[in-house]
Formats: structure tokens, C-alpha cells, sequence
């Protein structure tokens, strides 16, 4: 693609994006948590796809973020604005606090036992939170309810949401450039090789998990105001669905591509849309099984075999450079 | 520069390495050879930090290393090559050239540096030193495993190193091309200043190589010095050939 | 902590945590065991296991349902679960089998949330128990209670677990799954058919979670989510096991089984969910730590 071509493309989408609400009034509410499912699956990938720690407990930031706001919501007595405000920021600054005190013991793990691990930990946060009153236990808690007039709710969390999708991938295509994500590339191909070299592989790696649990913090207040209601085990900290989602997209589209998990995300979620919509009753095994064909014939995912079919046109040189 | 002194490892029932002790005073070129099993590997492993030693003590440039760990000794300025040959597959030779820069730095923010262009600079120069340069763009793991070697070769001189651990570093490669290999490595002791220790099976480059070798078998260092007193000492001899 | 003080001023609570802690242990030890003979053999974790539990369980329960004694519904579920098992292993598994681990990891998950929902939409979310019609024994005066079913299911773990050593002990197929575990690829130099070794495999396993989750669905509950937890208790007993040692398993399962018991106790029902998972992460963290004394890793 040329520089002219590209920019053409991005000015398409932004004017596509911001005029989408107006475009499908009915589908606000989606298309929002669609933004939300860009995020999941962008910041997974960073962690899984350009550093090659395959983590199922993601959700756990998501998770904490949200409690965090909703309870800032709750307590501080705020304005609604002024409360998702503060509550989001709470979120991510917890998160973040959490990953880096986890880190360097979870972080440690290599392999399938970072996997089961991080499962165990989304798991055990959900139960933990199921349990403790202060959070409201199994029967979660209800955010705030917003001010103004009705469908104004769903036109201001789509421009949150995509506002978040905003921020993170650009952010993310930023850090992928740099220093930062070789460092994060050369744990995933080679970790021992990385150590072997001098690299301080602990701090990119804890910086790595701070940074998704930042981003991941900051959209669970979003995320569970969308929603309206934060329940311990199937919203908040829900392992079993948007935490093997986060992986499921990342993959679907393309595991180390900075738009992989974009376009995992946008296929996966309008897919389900889908499925939720005309196989009622039968959505969520229709999903399981939509889980496991991706997994086992499509592992590449869509950039994956693009790149392989066309290596040129990925920046992916096949043929060496005349002699200087 | 590097001196072992009486290291011993063992693995669960297995001595390794029995009271070894080396040095490698700086500037030269040495050897550590003997047969299969004598204990090399292990004991570059134990200098770079890979496992703790049951005993003894490592010092490198005067500073102990024998309890420090492989990523802060490899900033030290020590560092090996591996008998396998490990490169960053998925990353371009340039990638795997400039991610190879010493690391030094402490702060947080050279974290999310640019790629400094001094450091391109220079990861092009070595690459084509070692013939490596209209290959610079390929992914890594896409080249042959000759072409690797000399990659990770010069990964390891990006890092600016005071000393270089070898692993084998003629193994698997086309023998018309070995010399021109000596002929690099001869360079990289002369002009870079890097003073190397070289694990070989191959006798005939590291009798050319070496000024000074060390064989170890059964764990133990069976003999040491010049490569003509080793080409003549028949416990040498009988430990390549077996007992008569 | 008025719990905590009960357990110190009434001994006998200890003894009764303790038994109905062994108790269930055995059964934990059944599943796990299949979990180190798939994970030893075929070099993958099913994240599915506990589905296959809970499927034995359902499998059992319908048979009571349908007059059978839950007894024999047993046996008759592990051999439904072996077909199912089979099956499986011929629509899915055998595509992850030798892969990277990661994959047959996310597979098994996938399966796990396919298996789940379809319980959950065929069966209903209600919990159901397959009633043996056994007493209670009393014990100590009466302080300690022990169901009858509950020393029957122990038992019949013990007797599966028995069977299976047999099985891969003194049967051709048995060694050449123990060869299979061994080195694949010398096992297939030999002329062992390795694709028909892990069709064994895995069915067996499936089996074995089958009888596991018969014995469940006469001890306590059966519910299309038990699943979850059942793996991820299989996986902490593996890994302080080891793949091979049996009677490792078996004392880390026994042992889980108390620990669960007395956190259920002192900590609340609610909780003893959390105290598995969470227990799970101190374990492999634990780990971590303790191998960096010698520099290596949790591979």
C-alpha cells in the first residue's frame, strides 16, 4: 500500500467510525462493545502473540477494573461523569499495581504452566469476588444509572468505547516499532537466547503485563457500565467467555500482527452477534464449536495465511538484497 | 581475564566437572577440547552463569561471577555462543543484529527507545563482515544453518564483548568454508581485541587457532599448554583413542 | 474463625473432615490419573477433563433414571465415555496430538466450553444426583458420619485405578502405550501404530473420567459446570505428582481432597471453590521460586 493510498484508507475509516452510531442507531450497544473486543484482543496479543506468553487470565484485569470503578461509583459520590472518570483511571492504576506484583512470580513461568496459571487466577478472582460481601458477592453489583435522556446512553459508551480502541492501538503500533517490542519478539522466538545476550527479560516482561493490564483496567469500567450489571463469574472475571475470546480473536485474525487481532475482533464479534441472534438456544455451543474449528484448522489465522500465500506484500522479505 | 578455580558440578549422580581450573589471561586466542562427555559444555555453562557450582570459583576481569546469573553476566561483557547454533527465528538478521546491543542502560524510558541510528550503522558493518549483508532483510530462521552461525557470530560482536565463549564453531559447517571462519575469528582477536575460548572437536583449526589449549576428560583437566605439547602428550593421546 | 475454633474444640470434626476429604480424594485421584496418562502419553492437557467427568456423571444419572442402579450405571458410563472418547479423539484430538502444546491446550478448552453448553442446553442447569439407596454408617458414637455410598465410590476408584495398572501393565495395547510415552517416533520404528495407541489413550481416559463422574453423581451432585474445577484439580495433582509415579498421584489427590475439605470448612462453601484455584497459583508459583534456586524453569 502507498503512503497516499493508506492514509486514504485511515481517513475512510475514522469518518466511518464516528459516523457509525448515526449510520445504525440500533446497533450502538454492539458496535461499542465491538471497540471493547478490538482492546481485549489487541492487548492479549501483545502479551501473546509478540511475546509468546499465552495467558488465559487477562480477564482478571478486566475484572478488577471494573469492581474498581463501579465501587468509586458507589462511594465516592461523584457526578456520573466525574465517577466513570475517576472509577476508570482507579481501574487501570489497580490493575496495573496488580500485574506488577504478580509479575515476577506468574511472569516466571514458562509455557503451559503461564497458561494454566493465568486460567487459575481469572478463575480464582471470580470466585474470590463471588464470595466477598463488600463487592456484593454471587449477586455482583449495579452500576449507576445514567443521566440524560434515553438513547443517549448508548450514543455516549459507543464514543467511549471507541475512543479506548483509539488510544490502544496506535499506542500499541508505537511500541511495536521501537526497542520495546524486539525486546518482546526476541523473548517470544528465543528466551534463554534473550537472557543469554544480557537482556533484563523480568522487567520487559512485567512492563509488558502492566501495560495490557493498564488498557484492560481502563475499559472494565466502560465495559460494565455498558453492560449494567457486574456479576462475579460471568462479567467481571468471566474466564470461560470474553477471557478465551481475548485469545480466540488474536488468533482468528493473525497472532503477532498489529491488525490480526483487529480484524479477529471485528469477524469473531459479528459472528456472534449472529449466532445470538438467529441460533437461540443453541448460540453458545454453536460458539464452542466455532472455538474449536478455529483452533484446529485455522491457527494462522487470516494474516497468518495471508503472509504465507503473499510474503512480499506483508514486509516479508523472501528473495536477499544485491551485493552493496 | 577469566579464571576458574577447582569448579565442581555434578547432576544428580553424575560428576561433571572434578576440580577443574583454568585461566585465560587476556588478549589470546585458547582451546578447550577433549572427547565426548569430558565435561566442556558444562563447564562453559557454569562460566556463563547457566547453573549454580557445587564448588569452586569463577572470576572474570578480577570480579567473581560464579553467583550471578546469565543475563548480568552476559553485560559483564562475557559471552557464549551455542553448540545448536540460537538465533531469533522470526526476527530479520538486521532485528537480530540491533536487539543484540550491550544492555546497559537502567532507566525506564530507553525501554521504549527508537532504534538508535549508530546502532544500524553498525549491526550492517558487522553483518557484512561476516558475509552476512544482502541476507540482512531475510527472517532469520529462514537461513541455513551455516548462515545462522555466522549471524549469531555476530550478534555476539554487536555486543561489544571483552571475552567470547565458542562453542563448537566450525560444527556443521562446509569445510571449504572453514577458513574463511578462522580467518574471521583470527580478526576478531586481533583487531576487535576480543580474547576468545573456543570448545572444538575439530584438531586440525584448533591446533591453527590456538596458542594455548586445554583438554579435560572424565571431568577433569587431563593436560594443558602449547598445541604441540598437546599434539604430543599421549594422555591426550589416549584419552581421544581409548585405552590400548 | 468460629469454624477454625470448632475444628480445635471438637476432634472429632477433624476426623470426619478427614475421612470425607479421603473419601473424595480417591475420585480426584482417578481423573487425575487419566490426565497424566494422556498428558505422559499423548503430550497434551486436556483442559477438557473435568467435561468428560461431567459427562460420566450424566451419562450415569439418565441410566438411574432409566432403572438401572447406579452401581452398574457405573461401568456402563465409563464404557459410554470410552466411545465418546474414541470419537473425539478421531474429530479433534488427533489434529493437536504432536503440535504445540499451546494449541491442544486452547482445543481442549474450546472442547470444554462445547461440552459444557451442550450439557447445559440438552440437560438443563438444574444439579442432579443419581440416589444409590445406601445408608449411613455411624461412627464414634455416632460424632463421625460417613455415607455408605461414599465408601463404596472410594472403593470403586481404588478398583478402577487397580484395572487400569493392569490394563498398561500386562496388555499389549497397555505396553504399547507405555512404549508410545516413552518415544513416539522409536515406538512407530517398532511398528507400533501410534495413531491407534492415542485413539486408546484418550478413549481410556475418557473412561476412567467417565467411572469418576458415575461415582460423583452417586456421592454428591452432578451440574453441566463441575467440569472446570475437576481439571484444574487434576492438573495441580499432576504437576506435584509428576507424570509417572501412581502412588504419588494418589497421596496428592488424597491429600488435596483434606486440604479442600477442611478450607471448605473453615472458610465457607462459598469459598471452596476459590481455595482450589487459588491454591493452584501458589503451587506453581511456589514452584517457580523454588527451581530458580537452581536456575531452571518450569518447563
Amino acid at each position: 500500500m502507498t503512503p497516499r493510498v493508506r492514509a486514504a484508507v485511515a481517513a475512510a475509516v475514522v469518518v466511518l467510525a464516528i459516523f457509525l452510531p448515526v449510520l445504525l442507531p440500533g446497533y450502538r450497544s454492539q458496535m461499542a462493545l465491538l471497540w471493547i473486543m478490538i482492546v481485549f484482543a489487541s492487548t492479549w496479543d501483545l502479551l501473546g502473540g509478540q511475546m509468546g506468553y499465552n495467558s488465559f487470565g487477562n480477564v482478571l484485569f478486566v475484572g478488577v477494573g471494573m469492581y474498581a470503578c463501579v465501587l468509586i461509583q458507589r462511594d465516592a459520590h461523584l457526578g456520573y461523569f466525574a465517577g466513570l472518570a475517576l472509577g476508570s483511571l482507579c481501574g487501570a492504576l489497580l490493575s496495573v499495581a496488580l500485574a506488577a506484583l504478580l509479575g515476577s512470580g506468574i511472569l516466571g513461568l514458562r509455557g503451559h504452566y503461564f497458561a494454566i496459571a493465568t486460567l487459575g487466577l481469572g478463575v480464582a478472582a471470580g470466585e474470590l469476588a463471588g464470595g466477598w460481601d463488600f463487592v456484593g458477592a454471587g449477586g455482583g453489583m449495579v452500576p449507576p444509572l445514567f443521566p440524560g435522556e434515553v438513547g443517549g446512553r448508548e450514543t455516549f459508551f459507543y464514543y467511549l468505547c471507541l475512543a479506548l480502541a483509539a488510544v490502544t492501538i496506535p499506542f500499541l503500533g508505537w511500541l511495536y516499532r521501537g526497542h520495546f517490542g524486539l525486546v518482546l519478539n526476541a523473548i517470544r522466538d528465543d528466551e534463554d537466547k534473550a537472557e543469554a545476550m544480557g537482556l533484563r527479560t523480568t522487567r520487559y516482561k512485567t512492563a509488558a503485563w502492566c501495560i495490557c493490564a493498564f488498557f484492560l483496567g481502563l475499559s472494565g469500567g466502560a465495559v460494565g457500565n455498558l453492560l449494567g450489571f457486574i456479576d462475579p463469574r460471568e462479567v467481571a472475571f468471566a474466564g470461560s467467555t470474553f477471557g478465551v475470546w481475548m485469545v480466540l480473536m488474536a488468533i482468528l485474525g493473525g497472532k503477532g500482527t498489529l491488525w490480526g487481532p483487529v480484524l479477529g475482533a471485528i469477524i469473531f464479534h459479528v459472528t456472534k452477534e449472529l449466532f445470538w441472534t438467529y441460533l437461540l438456544g443453541w448460540q453458545r455451543v454453536a460458539l464452542g464449536l466455532l472455538i474449536v474449528v478455529i483452533v484446529v484448522f485455522f491457527q494462522e489465522g487470516i494474516l497468518g495465511w495471508a503472509r504465507q500465500r503473499w510474503p512480499e506484500r506483508f514486509g516479508h522479505r523472501v528473495e536477499q538484497d544485491a551485493a552493496p | 581475564m577469566l579464571e576458574v578455580d577447582k569448579v565442581r558440578k555434578s547432576f544428580g549422580g553424575l560428576l561433571a566437572n572434578k576440580d577443574v581450573s583454568l585461566r585465560v589471561p587476556a588478549g589470546g586466542i585458547f582451546g578447550l577440547i577433549g572427547p565426548n562427555g569430558s565435561g566442556k559444555t558444562t563447564l562453559f555453562n557454569s562460566i556463563v552463569g547457566l547453573h549454580p557450582v557445587d564448588a569452586g570459583s569463577i572470576r572474570f576481569e578480577g570480579r567473581e561471577i560464579s553467583r550471578l546469573r546469565v543475563p548480568q553476566i552476559a553485560r559483564l561483557g562475557l559471552l557464549r555462543t551455542f553448540q545448536q547454533t540460537r538465533i531469533y527465528g522470526g526476527m530479520t538478521c538486521v532485528q537480530n543484529m540491533v536487539i543484540s546491543v550491550r544492555a546497559s542502560e537502567r532507566s525506564l524510558r530507553s525501554m521504549f527507545r527508537r532504534t538508535p541510528p549508530e546502532d544500524l550503522r553498525k549491526a550492517e558493518e558487522l553483518l557484512e563482515f561476516v558475509g552476512l549483508f544482502p541476507k540482512r532483510h531475510l527472517r532469520a530462521g529462514d537461513l541455513s544453518f551455516g548462515q545462522q552461525k555466522l549471524l549469531e557470530l555476530a550478534m555476539a560482536l554487536m555486543s561489544g564483548p571483552r571475552m567470547l565463549l565458542l562453542d563448537e564453531p566450525t560444527a556443521g559447517i562446509n569445510p571449504t568454508l572453514i577458513n574463511g571462519l578462522l580467518e574471521r575469528l583470527r580478526k576478531i582477536n586481533q583487531q576487535f581485541g576480543i580474547t576468545l575460548l573456543i570448545i572444538e572437536h575439530n584438531m586440525r583449526v584448533i591446533m591453527e587457532l590456538a596458542g594455548y589449549i586445554y583438554c579435560l576428560a572424565h571431568g577433569e583437566l587431563l593436560a594443558e599448554g602449547k598445541p604441540a605439547e598437546i599434539q604430543r602428550d599421549p594422555r591426550v593421546l589416549e584419552a581421544y583413542l581409548g585405552a590400548r | 474463625m468460629d469454624n477454625l475454633r470448632l475444628l480445635i474444640e471438637a476432634p472429632a470434626l477433624n476426623l470426619q473432615l478427614l475421612l470425607d476429604g479421603l473419601l473424595i480424594g480417591a475420585i480426584f485421584a482417578l481423573s487425575a490419573f487419566g490426565m497424566a496418562l494422556v498428558w505422559g502419553v499423548m503430550g497434551i492437557i486436556n483442559v477438557a477433563q473435568g467435561e468428560l467427568v461431567m459427562l460420566g456423571g450424566y451419562a450415569a444419572y439418565y441410566l438411574y433414571r432409566a432403572g438401572l442402579h447406579p452401581l452398574f450405571a457405573a461401568p456402563l458410563a465409563a464404557a459410554a465415555l470410552f466411545v465418546g472418547g474414541w470419537l473425539l479423539y478421531r474429530a479433534v484430538i488427533f489434529r493437536v496430538v504432536e503440535r504445540d502444546l499451546f494449541i491442544s491446550i486452547l482445543a481442549t478448552f474450546g472442547l470444554s466450553i462445547l461440552l459444557q453448553q451442550l450439557a447445559n442446553t440438552l440437560f438443563g442447569a438444574d444439579v442432579r444426583t443419581a440416589e444409590s439407596g445406601f445408608g449411613t454408617l455411624f461412627l464414634l458414637g455416632g460424632r463421625v458420619t460417613v455415607t455408605v455410598i461414599k465408601l463404596v465410590s472410594f472403593a470403586a476408584a481404588l478398583v478402577t485405578g487397580l484395572f487400569l495398572i493392569l490394563f498398561l501393565k500386562r496388555t499389549r495395547m497397555g505396553q504399547a502405550i507405555r512404549a508410545t510415552a516413552q518415544n513416539a517416533r522409536a515406538a512407530r520404528v517398532m511398528g507400533v501404530d501410534t495413531d491407534g495407541v492415542y485413539a486408546w489413550t484418550f478413549a481410556l481416559n475418557a473412561a476412567i473420567c467417565g467411572a469418576s463422574g458415575a461415582l460423583v453423581a452417586m456421592t454428591w451432585v452432578v451440574h453441566p459446570y463441575l467440569g472446570l474445577p475437576y481439571t484444574l484439580r487434576s492438573f495441580m495433582i499432576v504437576i506435584i505428582a509428576g507424570i509417572g509415579n501412581v502412588g504419588a498421584v494418589l497421596a496428592a489427590a488424597l491429600g488435596l481432597g483434606m486440604a479442600e475439605n477442611f478450607a471448605g470448612f473453615v472458610l465457607g462453601a462459598e469459598y471452596q471453590a476459590a481455595f482450589v484455584f487459588t491454591l493452584l497459583v501458589a503451587i506453581l508459583v511456589w514452584r517457580r521460586f523454588w527451581l530458580a534456586r537452581e536456575r531452571r524453569y518450569l518447563r
